[in-house]
């Protein structure tokens, strides 16, 4: 084991691993994070707490997810690389080891511009894998960036990326998954699946060059409690693709919140059939009250 | 100005080793005028090179050009048969130039010798300082004609930094604090009340934040 994480010991026994997310309030108050646990705890190994997604301020991902800890549940703290260069980021995975988190999850994150900060200037000091590169080696090195030894206490990180299956170029998508594996990455979640054809194909390219033996991958699901979610995304979300069939099947039902969670369980089931994926990360946005409803339908409770 | 330095002569002869006919392009703009890379320096470049390959028994062929700028499309046009006949193009343009050349030949492989270092002008004969970071939205109205975007090391708005000691930068002894300038020229021309004034943050997305920029002038376009 790399670390004590619950997510690392389910993963590494072969079961299928389970993760989901919480968002931190724009505001300071620590009972939003304990109230939004309640609906996720026992439905998921580990729950991602974001850093200022989309880029609009939030309360820090590492803050959040001390309050997770103390709510219950293990937390995946994201950090992503927009708004720290080298020395903040060892100081939050020091400040974040020290605090008990024990999974990290690394990106280059949302550019400002879409967030409500977009005068800002980004900092983009490492990209996403040379940060994987560089929590790997504070864990398994025992240095920091620039070479110095940690003496005592490395951080000790299960630490994760993200790859999107359906941004371009397609080919290239597999490339960056061996890249993130060889900087270090133990586990990987997607981007949202709707389009599982082209999931499935990138899956087997994944498969080919033997990837999937080297990290895990948790495929992301997006539960939609209507047919614009899914217009919206489909248009205005890049590298994001969902397919007519879907939004017509959901523009038809006649109970849309029903016919989302069929669909978002029928997508658990296919891709647990799918050579390669060791775990879901189910990201139902704004609409975190029915992780429970769909992980009592999955058989997938009670987690291990 | 646009200037630069030209790369380590080590690291040219490894970026052009699998080749053995080049094309070695001065550019008779900016770097001409910094020394680096006008016709002077790509005539040196090419006998260090030749001399270098034919050192290690693998000669090259090297022919040259200098164009009055690498960087603008109709200046370029001219070497399509030099281009044609070459296995690689190494260029001292500045790096505007280096992506003119891959935009226009795209099937080439472009190489760049020259380090492109920043906008500035010679404060003595053959030495150069940065004066301008292309921010895109200029502060030298209220700072009395200096730039702390591109001169202090800290890019602040707001007067100098509590380690500035005697007109000098505590970053490096040699470098001078610019905010220190900034006050003596406001005190000089009577303008230090534009230091009282708190200055809001700088809006980034002027400057390379959101990504590439582009500038059009409507009454010129054809």
């Amino acid at each position: 084991m790399k670390s004590d994480s619950k997510l690392e010991k389910v993963l590494s026994e072969g079961k299928f691993g389970v993760t989901c997310e919480l968002g931190p309030p724009q505001h300071a108050d620590p009972d939003n994070i304990s109230k939004k646990a309640e609906h996720l705890k026992g439905n998921a190994d580990a729950v991602n707490i974001t850093d200022n997604q989309t880029a609009i301020v939030r309360m820090s991902s590492i803050a959040a997810s001390k309050l997770a800890i103390d709510a219950g549940l293990e937390p995946v703290a994201q950090m992503v690389c927009r708004d720290r260069n080298r020395i903040a980021m060892q100081s939050d995975i020091l400040g974040a080891a020290a605090l008990g988190i024990k999974n990290i999850l690394l990106l280059s994150g949302d550019h400002q511009t879409f967030g409500n900060h977009p005068e800002a200037s980004n900092v983009y000091d490492l990209d996403s894998i040379n940060l994987i590169q560089m929590v790997k080696n504070m864990r398994d090195e025992k240095i920091f960036q620039s070479g110095d030894p940690i003496k005592e206490h490395e951080p000790r990180m299960f630490i994760g990326a993200v790859e999107n299956p359906f941004a371009d170029p397609f080919e290239f998508r597999v490339a960056r998954l061996a890249k993130k594996a060889n900087a270090g990455a133990d586990f990987i979640q997607t981007q949202c699946i709707f389009d599982m054809n082209r999931f499935k194909e990138w899956m087997k390219m994944v498969v080919d060059r033997g990837i999937h033996e080297r990290l895990y991958i948790l495929a992301g699901i997006t539960p939609v409690r209507s047919h614009k979610a899914l217009v919206y995304m489909n248009k205005n979300v890049a590298g994001i693709t969902v397919p007519e069939e879907l939004i017509k099947r959901m523009e038809d039902a006649d109970e849309p919140k029903e016919e989302g969670v069929k669909v978002a369980i029928e997508q658990i089931q296919e891709i647990q059939a799918i050579e390669g994926v060791a775990g879901l990360h189910l990201m139902p946005i704004g609409w975190e009250s029915i992780t429970s409803v769909i992980m009592e339908k999955t058989g997938l409770l009670p987690r291990p | 100005m646009i200037v630069g330095d030209r790369k380590p002569l080590e690291e040219i002869l490894e970026s052009i080793k699998d080749f053995k006919k080049i094309l070695l392009l001065g550019c008779g703009g900016c770097v001409t005028i910094c020394f680096s890379g006008g016709e002077k320096a790509a005539g040196l470049l090419a006998s260090q090179i030749s001399i270098a390959r034919k050192d290690a028994g693998n000669p090259i062929e090297i022919d040259e050009a200098t164009p009055t700028r690498v960087c603008e499309h109709e200046f370029i046009d001219e070497l399509k048969d030099k281009i044609d006949s070459v296995d690689a193009v190494l260029s001292l343009s500045c790096g505007v130039g280096v992506q003119t050349l891959a935009e226009q030949y795209e099937d080439k492989i472009i190489i760049p010798a020259l380090n492109t270092t920043f906008m500035g002008y010679p404060v003595e004969h053959a030495v150069w300082e940065e004066r301008c970071a292309g921010c895109g939205d200029c502060v030298l109205g209220w700072t009395g004609g200096l730039c702390p975007i591109s001169r202090c090391a800290k890019k602040l708005l707001n007067g100098p930094c509590g380690g500035s000691v005697d007109g000098v930068c505590e970053v490096d002894s040699e470098k001078e604090c610019i905010w220190h300038s900034i006050y003596d020229r406001l005190k000089r021309i009577g303008k230090l009340e534009n230091l009282e004034k708190v200055r809001d943050p700088k809006d980034w997305r002027t400057s390379t934040n959101a990504g590439q920029r582009k500038s059009e002038f409507k009454e010129a376009q054809l």
